[in-house]
């Protein structure tokens, strides 16, 4: 079953006269993991936003997990998860604390919330520290308990804005391979990053380059289609085209 | 479910509270040290005042006297001393004030009982190196001589409502309109701030939760905070500092809890303005905190100030506030009696609250 969970289409965001995003269109597909690259400026930033229901979209169209992104931002909000570059949790709640709030934002009931946070302390291997601060965790750990977090209302979409910035490759890796399981279970991610080598891991790949999406495909026809050895390769002869500074 | 989402909110706010365990001991002992501070170490009070008496002839009239001078609490007898060593007594210090009858301070009496023109004689010299001081015991000395004088006495002072001027009565309106204010507008605005800076903000608003419920989810645990703050306040102002509360206890809750709402919309306001916890401290300090010290009437009275400042005192809420308690708990006056007050009040915590919502909802987009 390939049924799509994200489509745009001519999708635009014009902030005065400076267009942010411009005409872009895509189509996600459930159990995907859809890389979303661009440099700093590029407009990743502020598509998401209209993805995630932040920010109305000046013209265009698109949904989000079959809902409309111009109408229907709110309802969009209880199918997503987000997991942003800067840690998002909160350093003075325990792991447990955490959990059971964001469950209780997306309406999970006691029972849901003890059932999920059980299982994906177990998944982690995190049991034991269900009762620590989150603050006195390392860094790598808590990325990854981020992003349980950020699935614990088991979202149809998941949006990861840079999550392993500053993150060791070793835990870079096991957090790649926490989202591929989550995209086995059928799971969308729809991922930004800076990394090049993560960018491989991904289904597919989508680049912007001033507010447009300027490549989008499997990683390995990318390289064929610009001749590249890496997609560092691929995107640095995209980028070298930018007219946008930072 | 959406009310679980609320209280979900609402539990967390009180834990991330909770666990500060630093602020909250500040928050609940600052009222206690500055009730404690402006209740007896700072005062202009009249307080164990040394008071010697100087009388040509110890007749009746000045035996009544001096025994309502040395059953009063706040004067210390020391006993008759010679006319020429007045000086000598207040300049070491010995005694704070000399009351002097006249010779025939008995026959004056009893002429102006009578209804004759000739008033007894008083004099009172008193040590005013410290004005404040002495400006109140002279004040007081009067208001306790003057019973012994008969009623066509020569003093036309008369203390009302505080007749010792106790400085805490004075001094607990003005620490209310402060703590307050530093507990509601500071802690909410720098805990919302927080949310923005360190990046959980982000992630609420991409999730369901409505931004307003956030705010007020964040706004019930100060609010509790700050009413076991109010009730603390006022069990100290009664029962340490005797502050007598005739009005009813009340009225001046109902009013103060109009006043906690007011400052939680004014923390919500700075936290729309300020981007950083550093830059919403300092707009509350600066912002808030100096017109309420300042221009409030909680250390200078309004009346003193010049023309301009008086006029920017109106847009001060402690003033209101703070006047309004001071006539609940001092003078005694019900709630209806402080009604512009009150509406003032009311009128500027809608405006905020307003304002401020709807800045915080532009914000977002």
């Amino acid at each position: 079953m390939t049924d799509i969970v994200i489509s745009v289409r001519d999708l635009t965001k014009r902030f005065g006269d400076f267009t942010a995003v411009d005409r872009i269109s895509f189509d996600v597909l459930r159990g995907e993991i859809f890389g979303f690259l661009g440099a700093n400026g590029a407009g990743k930033t502020t598509a998401m936003r209209m993805l995630c229901g932040l920010s109305y979209p000046t013209s265009g169209s698109g949904t989000v997990a079959g809902y409309d992104v111009m109408r229907e931002g709110e309802k969009i909000k209880h199918h997503i998860g987000y997991m942003s570059q800067r840690f998002s949790l909160y350093n003075d709640l325990t792991v447990w604390e955490n959990m059971r709030l964001f469950a209780g934002i997306y309406g999970l009931t006691k029972r849901e919330t003890e059932e999920r946070a059980a299982e994906l302390l177990d998944r982690l291997n995190f049991s034991s520290e269900r009762n620590t601060l989150v603050g006195s965790l390392p860094l790598g750990w808590k990325q990854k308990l981020s992003f349980a977090i950020a699935t614990i209302h088991r979202p149809e979409v998941v949006f990861l804005d840079e999550p392993t910035g500053g993150v060791d490759p070793v835990t870079r890796r096991q957090f790649w391979e926490m989202i591929y399981e989550a995209a086995e279970a059928g799971t969308t991610i729809f991922v930004t990053t800076h990394y090049m080598d993560e960018a491989e891991y991904c289904s597919r790949v989508s680049i912007m380059v001033d507010g447009q999406v300027r490549a989008l495909d499997t990683p390995a026809r990318l390289k064929q289609q610009f001749s590249a050895e890496s997609m560092d390769e691929v995107f640095r002869t995209l980028a070298r085209g930018a007219q946008r500074g930072e | 479910m959406m009310r679980g989402n609320f209280l979900s909110f609402v539990k967390k706010e009180s834990l991330h509270i909770l666990r500060d365990k630093r602020t909250m001991l500040i928050v609940m002992l600052i009222p206690v040290v500055l009730m404690i501070l402006f209740g007896f170490a700072i005062s202009t009070e009249v307080n164990n005042v040394n008071v010697a008496v100087v009388a040509a002839e110890r007749s009746d009239g000045v035996r009544d006297a001096v025994e309502r001078l040395s059953h009063n609490e706040y004067f210390t007898f020391k006993g008759y001393i010679a006319q020429d060593k007045i000086d000598s007594y207040l300049r070491s210090g010995k005694v704070g004030a000399v009351v002097v009858f006249a010779a025939d301070y008995d026959r004056c009496a009893e002429l102006a009982k009578q209804g004759v023109e000739e008033k007894p004689i008083i004099q009172l010299i008193v040590d005013a190196s410290n004005v404040n001081t002495a400006g109140s015991a002279t004040a007081y000395l009067q208001g306790v001589l003057l019973g012994t004088a008969s009623e066509q006495a020569m003093f036309e002072t008369r203390m009302l409502f505080n007749p010792q001027m106790k400085s805490a009565y004075n001094f607990v309106p003005g620490i209310m309109g402060l703590i307050f204010i530093l507990v509601c507008a500071m802690m909410t605005s720098v805990s919302i701030v927080r949310e923005k800076e360190v990046g959980t903000m982000e992630v609420l608003l991409v999730s369901p939760v409505r931004p307003v419920k956030i705010i007020f989810a964040k706004m019930i645990p100060y609010f509790a905070i700050s009413c076991i703050v109010l009730v603390m306040i006022l069990l100290l102002a009664r029962y340490l500092l005797d502050v007598p509360m005739t009005g009813g206890v009340g009225g001046i809750f109902s009013l103060s809890l109009l006043y906690l709402v007011l400052s939680l919309s004014l923390g919500l306001l700075v936290s729309t303005i300020a981007t950083t916890q550093m830059a919403a401290l300092l707009i509350s300090a600066m912002v808030m905190m100096m017109p309420i010290l300042m221009l409030s009437g909680m250390l200078f009275p309004i009346e003193n100030l010049p023309k301009f400042f008086q006029v920017v005192s109106n847009i001060v809420p402690a003033r209101w506030y703070i006047d309004a308690v001071r006539k609940m708990m001092i003078q005694g006056l019900p709630l209806v009696a402080v009604w512009e007050n009150c509406v003032i009040l009311l009128g500027m915590t809608v405006a905020l609250l307003g304002v401020s919502l709807k800045k915080f909802n532009d914000k977002l987009e």
